[in-house]
Parts: C-alpha cells; sequence; structure tokens
C-alpha cells in the first residue's frame, strides 16, 4: 500500500519536473529568438549605420547613398496618419468610455474595432487602394497615410475606451455637483486624468504603424527621389527595405540592414517608452 | 438670471453636440469594415463574373492566358497558418504557465516586456531575418534531419520529404508560430490571471503539484479564453504578409510537402498586385483579398466572442 502511494507520488513529481522544465524550456525558446533577431540586426547593420544613411537620398544600384529620403517619408507619413486618426480614434473610444452604457452602437463598434484591431493590413491597403488610388489614378502619400491612419485608429479607440473607464466615476461626479457640463467633465476633467494612458496609447500606436510595410505597398507605393509632396509616390523605410534586402546588388543589401536596424530601434524604443514612462500609474479612487 | 440661463443653454447645446460628434465617429469605425468588404466585394465581381465559384477550386494562375483560380494560395494561407499554430500553442501555453505559476515575482514584468518586444519587432524585420539567417539555418540544420526520421515514414512521410532549400512552406510556418506566440500567450496569461487565488490556494492546500492545479483548475476555468486567445493568434497568422513574402518562396504550384515553396493569399498580393495588367488579374487578386478578410474575420469574431463569454461567466461567479 505504501510503496503503491509511494509510487504514484513520485510519478506526480516527476510530471511536475517535467512540465515545469519545458515550461523554462519555451520562456527560453522565445527569448533566444528575440536575442537572435537582435543580435543578426546589430551584427549586419550596424556597420552601415553611417552618417550617410541620414543624409543621402537612396542610390540608384552600384553606388553608395543613403536612406534620407525614406526616413523622411516614413515620418512623414506616420505623422500625417497620426494626425488623421488620433482625433477619430480618441472621439469615438470617448463615445465608448463616456456614452457607452445604452443603446447598440456602443458594444457592436467595440466589437467591430477589436477585429479591425488584428485585421491584416495588406487587406487595409487593398481598401486603400481600391477607394483613393484607383480614383486619383496614381500612387500617393495621401493614399499611404490614410491607410497607416485606419490602423492607428483601432489601438487610439481601445486605449482611449480603457483608460477613460480608469477614472473614477466620483471624479466625474463631483465635476457634475459643481454644475459643469457634460463636454466640460469629458474634457476638462477626464481627458486631464486620464492623459499619462492616452499618451501610452498614441506612442503604441505610432510603433505599430512605424515598421508596417505591407499597407504601403500599394498606396504609397515607393520614389527613389527625394519628394515631399503628398500627391505623388512616396518613399518610406520599410518599403525600401522590402525592394533592397530582395535586390542581388550589394550595396542596397547592406543599406537595407541598415534601415532594418534603424527601424527596428525606433520601434522598439517607442515601445518601452511607452511602457515605463507613461506607465498608467495606480488611481487612487 | 437671465445670464445664468443663457450659459445653461449653452452648455446642454455642446453637451449635445459633442455628445452626437462621438457618436459619429464611433459610427464611423463601425462602418469601416463594411465598407472594406462592400468595396472589396464590388471589386472583385469581374474575377468571380468570369471563373465563377471554380475560382475558389482551381489550381492554375496563369496570367498570360488570364486564367485564375485561388487554390494555391488559399492552401497555402491555411497551412501555414496551421503549422504556426501547432508550433506555437503549445510554446504560448509554455510561457503563460511559465508567467503566471512559476516566475518569481521580480522576473514578471521584464519577461513581459521581452515577449512584448517580440510582437513589437515589425514583420518584415521577421522577413529578413527569415530569408538571411534562419533559412539558411534550417536548411543545413534542421531540414536534412526532418528528411532523414520523418521523411522515410509511411504515408506522412510525403509532407516532410522534400529539398532542403531552406525556405518553404515550414519554414514560414515557423517563423509564423513565433510572431505569434506574443499574442496568444498574453491572452492565456491575463485568462489564467483571472482564476480566483481561492480555488488555486485550496488545491495546492490539498496537495496538488503546479501542474496539477494548471491542468485540473486553471485550463477548465479558463479554457473558452484560451481558446479565444488560440483564434487570436490564428487570425495573425493567416494575414501576416512580408515575414512570409520572404521566405514562402512564391511558387503557383500545389505540393505535399511542407518543405517546397508554395504562395500564401497576402504574398501574393504583396508580389503580384502592383504588376498586375488588366482587370481580371487584377479582380482576381482583390478576390484573394476578401477572401483572406472574410477567413480573418471570422476567425476573429469567434475569438472575440469566446473571450466575451468568459468575461461574462467570471462576472456570474464572482
Amino acid at each position: 500500500m505504501s510503496s503503491f502511494n509511494n509510487a504514484r507520488y513520485l510519478r506526480r513529481r516527476v510530471t511536475n519536473v517535467i512540465t515545469t522544465i519545458l515550461s523554462v524550456c519555451t520562456v527560453a525558446f522565445a527569448l533566444v529568438f528575440l536575442g537572435w533577431i537582435l543580435w543578426t540586426l546589430f551584427s549586419n547593420g550596424f556597420s552601415y549605420l553611417t552618417l550617410d544613411v541620414f543624409t543621402k537620398n537612396t542610390p540608384p544600384p552600384g553606388s553608395a547613398g543613403g536612406l534620407l529620403n525614406a526616413i523622411f517619408g516614413s515620418l512623414y507619413m506616420v505623422l500625417v496618419a497620426t494626425l488623421i486618426g488620433t482625433p477619430i480614434g480618441v472621439m469615438a473610444g470617448t463615445y465608448l468610455a463616456e456614452y457607452g452604457n445604452t443603446g447598440w452602437l456602443a458594444p457592436a463598434t467595440r466589437f467591430i474595432n477589436d477585429i479591425l484591431l488584428s485585421a491584416p493590413s495588406i487587406v487595409i491597403g487593398l481598401f486603400v487602394y481600391e477607394v483613393i488610388v484607383h480614383r486619383v489614378g496614381h500612387f500617393s502619400g495621401w493614399a499611404g497615410a490614410v491607410a497607416l491612419a485606419l490602423i492607428v485608429i483601432p489601438v487610439i479607440v481601445r486605449t482611449t475606451e480603457n483608460m477613460l473607464q480608469l477614472v473614477p466615476s466620483t471624479l466625474r461626479e463631483a465635476a457634475s455637483a459643481l454644475g459643469s457640463p457634460q463636454w466640460k467633465v469629458v474634457t476638462f476633467v477626464v481627458y486631464r486624468s486620464a492623459r499619462a494612458g492616452m499618451l501610452t496609447g498614441l506612442l503604441l500606436a505610432v510603433a505599430r504603424i512605424s515598421g508596417e510595410t505591407a499597407p504601403l505597398l500599394f498606396t504609397a507605393l515607393n520614389n527613389q527621389f527625394w519628394s515631399s509632396d503628398m500627391n505623388g509616390a512616396m518613399s518610406s523605410v520599410a518599403a525600401v527595405i522590402f525592394q533592397f534586402a530582395m535586390s542581388p546588388y550589394e550595396d542596397w543589401q547592406h543599406l537595407a540592414w541598415a534601415g532594418a536596424l534603424l527601424i527596428t530601434l525606433f520601434v522598439l524604443g517607442l515601445n518601452i517608452l511607452a511602457r515605463t514612462i507613461f506607465r498608467p500609474g495606480p488611481i487612487s479612487s | 438670471m437671465s445670464n445664468s440661463n443663457h450659459t445653461f443653454n449653452f452648455g446642454a447645446f455642446f453637451d449635445k453636440i459633442f455628445r452626437n460628434s462621438t457618436m459619429f465617429f464611433a459610427f464611423v469605425v463601425f462602418s469601416v469594415i463594411f465598407a472594406i468588404m462592400v468595396t472589396l466585394l464590388v471589386s472583385s465581381l469581374p474575377a468571380l463574373k468570369t471563373f465563377g465559384l471554380g475560382f475558389f477550386f482551381s489550381d492554375t494562375w496563369n496570367p498570360v492566358t488570364i486564367e485564375f483560380g485561388g487554390l494555391v494560395p488559399i492552401y497555402g494561407t491555411l497551412v501555414t497558418a496551421a503549422i504556426a499554430m501547432v508550433i506555437g500553442i503549445p510554446l504560448s501555453f509554455g510561457i503563460a504557465m511559465f508567467i503566471t505559476e512559476l516566475c518569481p515575482n521580480w522576473l514578471k514584468r521584464p519577461l513581459g516586456v521581452a515577449i512584448e518586444l517580440l510582437a513589437g519587432i515589425p514583420s518584415i524585420i521577421y522577413g529578413m531575418w527569415g530569408l538571411f539567417v534562419f533559412a539558411p539555418f534550417f536548411a543545413d540544420h534542421g531540414q536534412p534531419w526532418i528528411n532523414d526520421h520523418l521523411g522515410s515514414l509511411p504515408f506522412i512521410g510525403v509532407i516532410f520529404a522534400g529539398p532542403t532549400m531552406g525556405i518553404g512552406m515550414l519554414t514560414a510556418g515557423i517563423i509564423l508560430a513565433i510572431m505569434v506566440i506574443p499574442f496568444t500567450s498574453s491572452v492565456m496569461r491575463d485568462v489564467f490571471e483571472i482564476v480566483p487565488p481561492l480555488l488555486k490556494e485550496s488545491a495546492y492546500g490539498l496537495g496538488a503539484t503546479t501542474w496539477e492545479v494548471l491542468k485540473n483548475i486553471v485550463l477548465p476555468y479558463t479554457k473558452i479564453g484560451v481558446v479565444g486567445g488560440i483564434m487570436l493568434g490564428l487570425g495573425r497568422a493567416l494575414g501576416e504578409t512580408m515575414a512570409v513574402t520572404f521566405v514562402i518562396g512564391n511558387a503557383h504550384e500545389l505540393s505535399a510537402s511542407l518543405l517546397m515553396p508554395g504562395n500564401t493569399i497576402s504574398s501574393a498580393l504583396a508580389n503580384e498586385f502592383t504588376e498586375a495588367v488588366g482587370d481580371v488579374y487584377t479582380s482576381s487578386l482583390i478576390t484573394l483579398g476578401l477572401t483572406l478578410f472574410i477567413i480573418t474575420f471570422i476567425v476573429l469574431a469567434c475569438a472575440k466572442l469566446l473571450l466575451i463569454k468568459l468575461a461574462a461567466q467570471e462576472g456570474k461567479q464572482s
């Protein structure tokens, strides 16, 4: 009897140790891949990340150059996309958090928004191509910015709603009791106390679109030359990486690695910034 | 008196405007998904008229004779996503288990950030790394082993036999698996954490091991949410573009072997869309895009419904 129990106890212990080890292995596996990818980027890209990258335009095959026009194009389109997407996202998120208790629209929007959050970005590119590029007849920076804005919006809606809901309702009630109309309560009291969280959402949204390639392929296309014209095709770091990495020219591939390192550092930097500096503190209620 | 009355009306007026404009933008967000669906449907009509429903079952893809069928990319999309799930689910589960049950408190946050960094790396970086680093490594160290050990098995051997080129559907699936880990594991971690500590502590008090608590207490309590997390990862894997485009090989051929190059909907779009000439070619590609959108919509909607159901259940129990 006792030996039977001992064997059974041993088996349970062994199963537990094995699953624990396997669990640790899965974590190690994920971290190894993270380290491997980052190390690849640094070892391949760091030596090509020279001053030229920031001061010269993308070169024709076989000659040296930089990524200036691509960096400018990326920043420009990301900026415009954020400017278009943020107000829409904040307003929609406000509706969900402040007025979303009744009616069918709020739950339906919440549901659709979560699907948009994970929708394939290439399909969004396809949509913007059909709606803008096809109608206008040419690729444009505007189309690229609109495609990116469509990716920004669900991120902002989600974080805005979550952050506004963290604001204690006593704060709203106190402001209302002083006689302020609800729009003042929302803009002067609720937005202010949720500011850090909303900023985090904004940074995460910018990080999300900074590395996007797929929606830009059919909208902004690419441009080998300096262009600040939003009505024409526009270069972006991601599109240049795609083109240069797949090319047989060594100079181009080196630039692609430099661009890859640059874009990853930028995106991961934004991610870490969003998570550490603007970490929403415990709100006392 | 009249002055205060005036400001009161002014405030109420602005209240109405503010409320209605937030409602308007919520409606805009709500209708985007239908705008996408209708637009793509209208643009895919030429191809659907030309080929009918046979489009989805034909494996020809010939821009010269203008004959198109979507079977190869649809098959490739489903197969690569399936591989990603087979590899990604156990990994995500292990990570979620480690973070919720085993991890010392001081490690939780840095580990969570590290896993989230995996989600932050742009997908084109996964593609480049996959093509230039992982594919050669896999061709030298992974695929020969698979060929030797699994390729000679009866019946299923044909899936694992093939050239050791590095690129192909298996490579794409593995890279997708790494990419879905952060999404799936963070949902699993979140749902594991909603299990009332009382339940777990009771089980530990009765002498259960960590694994037994996870298997008999945590999993039954959260299984809907776990499936929701898996579906969320699946939705991501189906629609991923750049990482797959680099390593899939872009071959419009149907092959049983996972080591062979293939194609997915998203990589066919990324490679061919801007170069497509003629209405039927463009429209065929858009039909593929619409198919992808509908598949991911259904998968993500199921994921969301399951997670809502779990949340409702939790509300009832507590």
